[in-house]
Formats: structure tokens, C-alpha cells, sequence
């Protein structure tokens, strides 16, 4: 009578789609409004998990961003910056109740639109989106607290925000948040492949009663993105994104007054001492590089491990990758979705080519993908030299590259040899060695004995080649006043 | 012995993850009825009597109709000879607390004997529990020959070793001391008595569970894992479960490599199953109990 293993093979658990509604076709909120594109051109949103089109949504040209941005100056100067912060606050506290509320429907929107699974959408992405409106509703009218006097927390103005796909929503609320609890108004443009939760977060601003112009949303390819970087009265542009799109903003903003911050790539390394409590580093790892497929500009995609453990590790590597489900993204339980989109997929391969094609070993799970979407297992290389191309180059894909050092010095510079400084962690149980490491660590961030642990209050942002300015926390308020 | 370090950040981050898969359908049902044949339907109470066992044992063969029979039964030694009487022609084994159940401080010759006298009474299986007091005083060797002392006096009977986590004070300790009752002999290792109030944690589980794992990978040799205490709803069986699967393989989700002992979950493991069958939940009064 005892049932059979197999019969415990986890059945489909699918989250339903009921709660959201789609438009056919998406305009552009301007000004509280949803207004058509000057030229009516639209592109199609699809899923990257099955390549069908999710709506229509409009390519704003220069003249619509010309639109939006003017909208949000009316606003700027109408309505937010004369509004008592206290008022202000109200209007942040309530954007996060109706996201609150709407949690569901974005999530389900995220992973449709973005391939995400959706138990990291559902338990990261969204709440960690509200909570950002949240916290940054309490500081509106406590700023003077954040800076050094009152007479110092004057707004910029109008600020255009850009975002990448890999977290749409979470990013854009990074950005907005900040920006309209110290007194902005914003442009928001998001990544071309995943429009749709912040065309959604327009619908929330609507429902939030936020007055016309305060937050407008701008959707298009990278031409949209150079007509807000490049328009004159736009007073400071929040980029995450490539190093790239990066440097070109900062030679488009060079000689001008507008304020930039730049959240760029990274090839972050995380360290593995001899002593590190392993399994859980193994979970470190795990959620280091292979939290939403890797699209992540903080992943950890250069392991160091000391070598005296590296046999043991990479061991205990395989034996969990084996483990990592894969699969419908829209499953509770699945671990890696689809990737965003066929030019990220087609990047990802040929990085990956190159490493072998360079002579490092690759390590990963059979799977057999769906014949339709964008897909790429779980992979780690083996034998690879600081000089590989997949050891200087950012995948943004679910591959990861190991590596050794003898000692802690060489740990230290081997992680300090690229161009990036974005995130790194340490493992040890050494409490010393971690904070001898961490100290040395040139990154933004350094986690100890865990990774991409994320909260509001904690800034956030890079060193070198992965951009400046800090998201988060006092330091990320500071970047939306005049100070 | 290696010291294993363990870090409860990731520990506990991961246990969480495991125990939140969405278990539907094909897999609720057949994770119900396996959460049923593993489990150790237990009585370990001072008011315990021949009566109370024999009702517990009749609903352990057969908890209702079409339901498989639970692994085994758990009592006090005193009882093992009813239910030993009361098992006879099923499948369910006999199990018993010895060795000072719950807290293990007596000298090794009485747990011994008292480990002996259980076997002998019928028990198949014998669920002991660690001296607290030797492994928090650091003597750690002792601790593991009182275990494998324990095992040669069960002679055929299986061993459980208790590790009374809650009273261990880190997720390190726990593993190793779960270590120590590996290389003893144990041919299960168990989370706790059910006496306190941390008994087992989905981190706890997959600590032992990481334990386990890495003892059959370098003895080859597989050691069944028991969770006991505060297992009361289906939900958390089926998180247990999946647990499991994901940390052990699916090898592990059979009567002779895991166990949930408990004493109330059985009555919800019916109504879901009930339920699934029927799509209604059913009053707790259509649930036999004993």
C-alpha cells in the first residue's frame, strides 16, 4: 500500500492569470492621461516563455517624450512642488497600498511579460517594489533629517528615469519612490521587452490620485531612451542598464546641468574561503547566479573558491544544479523561467561558446527546453583562466564561472581584477577574515555568508565601470535633492 | 570528526523555500498517503493505558477505509507488549521511547537495560534519546559510545536517535551532533521528543537532512531521518516532504528511510484526503480518532 516515489513528481502548479487584464493595445500616459504616440507606431510586448504578443504597446518619439517631459515640468511646478510634504506622503503611502493590494496581478504581469518565475516575482520583485513606496512615504516630510539642513532639501525637478527588464517594476519603484517623496516629478521609460507593469503602475498613480503629470510613462526602444536623456529640460536621468547605454548617457549629459546616477553591469565575484559553512554557500551560490536566470547586474558569476576545497565544491555544485527545476515560469515551483528575450538568449549562448571554445569545461543539467520561448539551463564552467572572456565579460544569463585562489591576498585581488565593482560576497566562518576581505573588496556592495539580500533602507549602487550614485537608504535620498 | 559550519541565514532561507513548494493534485494525494505509511503514530503520555494503545493500534492498521496503515506505532515501554499483541498480523512495527525518555540522564546500564527489556517485550524499533549533558559539555566521544552501545543492545531492532534539538542551541550543533549519532550506528536520526517547544524546524530538518546526505555519500550507507513534534497540519507533512525530495532524492520517501511522528496529524491528513477525494470538507467529528 505504501504509493510509489513517482508518484510524488511535483503535479503542475500553475498561478492563474485571472487577475490580470490586458489591453489590446497601451498609449502613453502623459499627464494623466492616456494619450496615443504622435506617429502611432506601436511595437508588441510577448512572452518570452511561449513568443506570443501580450498587447501593443506605443513607440514614443522624440516629440512624445517632448510631451511627457513638459507634462511632468506642469506638474512639477503646478501641483508637487508646492504641495506640503506631509501631502506628498500621503500620495507615496497610498501608491504603496494600491500596489499592496494589486500584488497578485503584478506579479502574474511581471513573469508573463518578463519570463521571471513566478515565485520570485510573487516573494521579491513586487513586495520588494511596495516596500520601497512604502519607506520612502515616511521620509517626504522628515528630509532635513536626511541632509544637513532644511534649507538644503529642495527637489531637482524633473527627473527621467530609465529601466532595464530584468526587475521592471522593482527598479522603476526604486527610482520613482525616492524621487517623488523628496519633491520630483518623473519620466519613466522602461525596457523595451517589458513595458507592461509599468504601463500598470500608470493605471496605479491614476488610482492613487496622484494630480496630472507627476509620474508619466514613456515606452519605446533605446531612440525613446536618448530623446529623454537628451532633452533640455529634463533636470537629472536615473539609468540602470548596460555599461554601454551608460557611458553614452554621460557623454550626451556632458556640459549640461543635468544630474546622473548610473546603476550599470557587473561581474561580481563571491569568495569562498576553506572554512565557509558550505552548504549554505552552495545556497549562496544558487542565489547568487541563478536567481532570475542571472539577469541580475549584481550576480555573482565569478565563484573564487579556496583550492583546497574547490574538488568539494564544484562537487556539491553539480549535485545541486541537478536539483534546480526549470520550466514554465507561471509554475510555483519552478527555480529558472525563460530569458527575457531571443537577442539575451542568443548573447548568452555565444559567451558561453566562447568558453569553450577557450578551454574551460562546462558543466550543465540535460534539459530539454519547450520548442517555443527563450530558454538556457543552469550552467557552470570549470578551468577557467582570469583571461576568458567569461571571466571579464558580463553573461546576464544563468552561467557561472569558477575559479581558485591560495590566499586570502589573492582572493582579494583576483576579485578586484575587472573593470566592474557592483556587488561581491564573502564565505567564511571567520568573522575576522570576513571583515579583512569585505573591507578590501572593491564593490558597492559586499554581502558576508549570504547574497542579493536587498531592503529599502540600504543603499545600494556600484564602484568603477558599474556606475555611481546609490540607491536607498539616506545616501539614495540625498540623489533626488538639490544639495 | 570534521566540524560541519553552518550558517543559519541561508540555512533557514533555503528550508523555506523547500517546504513552500506548491504540492497539488497527483502529488497531494500520493504525498497524503505517503505522509501516512511513514508515519510513527505515537502516545507518550503519563495517563497512557493498555486500552488507549490497543484503540491507537487499530487505527494505525487501518486509519479508515482504502487508507495504507501507518509505519508504526510509538509508545512507552511499559506498553510495548499490548501493542506488540495488538500489531501482531500487520504490517506496523512496534516502536518504543527507552534510555530515560525524554531526558536521557540515567546511568548507560539502566538505558540499557531498558533497551534490552523493550526489545525483548516485542519492540522493533527503539527510539532513544542523546545525554544532553555529555554533548553540551563537550564530551562528545562519550556521547557517541553510549549511542553505540544503545545500537548493540537493540540487536536486530532499529535504532532512532534523538537528538532533542531544542535543547542543543545552534543549527551547528545540531549537525554535530547528528554527526556523532551517524557515525554511531544510528539507523535513524530524530529531531526531538515532542517535550519542548522547538521541536522541529524546517531548518532543523534540512540540517539533518545535509548531514545524512553527506554520510551516505562517503560511507554509502543511507540513515533514515524522523521528524517528530508539532507536525500537525497536511501542509507542513507535504513541505517535509518536499524537503526531503529535494535534499535526500526521492529514495528517501519511503516508511524505511522516513518518518513523521505525531500523534494529531493524521486526523487532518484524512479530511485532505477526504476532501480531495470529494472536493468538501468533511466535520472532524467523520474522522475516526483513538
Amino acid at each position: 500500500m505504501t504509493p510509489t516515489v513517482a508518484d510524488f513528481g511535483y503535479a503542475p502548479a500553475l498561478e492563474s492569470t485571472a487577475s490580470v487584464s490586458l489591453r489590446e493595445r497601451y498609449g502613453l500616459f502623459i499627464g494623466g492621461e492616456w494619450v496615443a504616440p504622435a506617429d502611432g507606431r506601436t511595437f508588441a510586448s510577448t512572452n518570452p516563455a511561449t513568443e506570443e504578443t501580450l498587447a501593443l504597446v506605443s513607440s514614443a518619439s522624440a516629440a512624445d517624450v517632448d510631451r511627457a517631459v513638459r507634462a511632468a515640468r506642469r506638474g512639477y511646478e503646478k501641483y508637487w512642488r508646492k504641495l506640503r510634504p506631509a501631502e506628498r506622503a500621503k500620495y507615496v503611502y497610498r501608491i504603496a497600498r494600491v500596489m499592496s493590494e494589486r500584488a497578485r496581478e503584478f506579479a502574474v504581469l511581471e513573469t508573463l511579460d518578463g519570463g521571471k518565475p513566478i515565485r520570485e516575482s510573487r516573494d521579491f520583485d513586487i513586495p520588494q517594489a511596495t516596500a520601497h513606496f512604502f519607506y520612502h512615504a515616511g521620509w517626504a516630510d522628515k528630509l532635513a533629517w536626511a541632509v544637513t539642513g532644511p534649507e538644503r532639501t529642495r527637489p531637482l525637478g524633473v527627473v527621467g528615469a530609465i529601466v532595464p527588464f530584468n526587475f521592471p517594476l522593482l527598479i522603476a519603484a526604486w527610482k520613482i519612490a525616492p524621487a517623488l517623496a523628496c519633491g520630483n516629478t518623473v519620466v519613466l521609460k522602461p525596457a523595451e521587452t517589458t513595458p507592461l507593469t509599468a504601463l500598470a503602475f500608470a493605471d496605479v498613480c491614476a488610482e492613487a490620485d496622484l494630480p496630472p503629470g507627476i509620474v508619466n510613462v514613456v515606452t519605446g526602444d533605446g531612440s525613446t531612451g536618448a530623446a529623454l536623456v537628451e532633452h533640455p529640460d529634463i533636470d537629472k536621468i536615473t539609468f540602470t542598464g548596460s555599461t554601454e547605454v551608460g557611458k553614452s548617457i554621460l557623454r550626451a549629459t556632458a556640459g549640461t546641468p543635468k544630474r546622473v546616477a548610473l546603476e550599470l553591469g557587473g561581474k561580481s565575484a563571491f569568495v569562498v574561503y576553506d572554512d565557509a559553512p558550505l552548504d549554505q554557500a552552495i545556497e549562496g551560490i544558487v542565489a547568487a547566479i541563478y536567481f532570475n536566470a542571472g539577469h541580475v547586474c549584481c550576480a555573482g558569476s565569478r565563484l573564487l573558491v579556496q583550492e583546497s576545497i574547490v574538488e568539494e565544491v564544484v562537487e556539491r555544485l553539480r549535485a545541486r544544479l541537478a536539483t534546480i527545476r526549470h520550466g514554465d515560469p507561471l509554475d510555483k515551483n519552478t527555480d529558472i523561467g525563460a530569458i527575457n528575450s531571443r537577442a539575451q538568449r542568443d548573447r548568452i549562448a555565444d559567451l558561453v561558446q566562447s568558453g569553450v571554445d577557450e578551454g574551460a569545461t562546462l558543466v550543465q543539467v540535460p534539459w530539454t527546453p519547450p520548442e517555443r520561448g527563450y530558454w538556457y539551463p543552469a550552467s557552470f564552467f570549470t578551468n577557467v583562466q582570469p583571461t576568458y572572456r567569461i571571466a571579464r565579460e558580463e553573461i546576464f544569463g544563468p552561467v557561472l564561472s569558477i575559479m581558485t585562489f591560495r590566499t586570502p591576498g589573492e582572493a582579494i585581488e583576483r576579485a578586484n581584477n575587472i573593470p566592474y565593482g557592483l556587488a561581491a560576497g564573502v564565505w567564511t566562518s571567520s568573522g575576522a577574515l570576513a571583515l579583512y576581505t569585505a573591507q578590501r573588496l572593491a564593490a558597492g556592495v559586499v554581502w558576508c555568508n549570504t547574497f542579493n539580500q536587498f531592503d529599502p533602507s540600504s543603499p545600494f549602487g556600484g564602484m568603477k565601470e558599474s556606475g555611481f550614485g546609490r540607491e536607498g537608504g539616506i545616501a539614495g535620498l540625498r540623489a533626488y535633492l538639490d544639495t | 570528526m570534521r566540524r560541519v559550519r553552518v550558517d543559519a541565514v541561508m540555512l533557514e532561507a533555503r528550508a523555506a523555500t523547500l517546504v513552500k513548494r506548491s504540492i497539488k493534485a497527483s502529488a497531494k494525494r500520493a504525498g497524503i498517503d505517503l505522509a501516512i505509511a511513514c508515519m510513527d503514530l505515537t502516545t507518550l503520555e503519563g495517563k497512557d493505558t493498555p486500552a488507549k494503545v490497543r484503540g491507537l493500534c487499530a487505527r494505525g492498521i487501518a486509519p479508515a477505509p482504502g487508507v495504507p496503515s501507518v509505519a508504526a506505532i510509538c509508545v512507552y515501554p511499559n506498553l510495548v507488549a499490548t501493542a506488540a499483541a495488538a500489531l501482531a498480523h500487520s504490517s506496523v512495527k512496534v516502536a518504543s521511547v527507552a534510555t530515560a525518555f525524554p531526558s536521557g540522564l540515567s546511568p548507560l546500564e539502566t538505558k540499557l537495560r531498558e533497551t534490552v527489556d523493550a526489545v525483548a517485550a516485542g519492540a522493533d524499533e527503539i527510539d532513544m534519546v542523546i545525554d544532553r549533558g555529555l554533548f553540551l559539555a563537550g564530551r562528545y566521544g562519550q556521547v557517541q559510545d553510549e549511542i553505540a552501545a544503545v545500537r548493540d543492545a537493540c540487536g536486530r531492532a532499529t535504532l532512532k536517535v534523538i537528538l532533542e534539538v531544542g535543547e542543543l542551541g545552534s543549527y551547528e550543533a545540531i549537525r554535530r551532533a547528528c554527526d556523532i549519532a551517524l557515525a554511531a550506528g544510528a539507523d535513524f536520526v530524530k529531531t526531538a521528543t515532542g517535550k519542548l517547544p522547538i521541536s522541529s524546524t524546517p531548518a532543523i530538518a534540512l540540517v539533518m537532512c545535509e548531514a545524512i546526505r553527506d554520510y551516505a555519500r562517503q560511507t554509502g550507507r543511507d540513515v533514515g531521518l524522523k521528524l517528530a513534534g508539532g507536525i500537525r497540519s497536511t501542509k507542513a507533512a507535504l513541505g517535509y516532504l518536499a524537503l526531503v525530495n529535494e535534499t535526500l532524492g526521492p529514495a528517501w520517501l519511503s516508511p524505511d528511510r522516513f518518518r513523521i511522528g505525531a500523534s494529531s496529524l493524521l486526523d487532518d491528513l484524512l479530511m485532505q484526503r477526504d476532501k480531495d477525494a470529494t472536493g468538501n470538507y468533511s466535520a472532524a467529528t467523520y474522522v475516526a480518532s483513538a
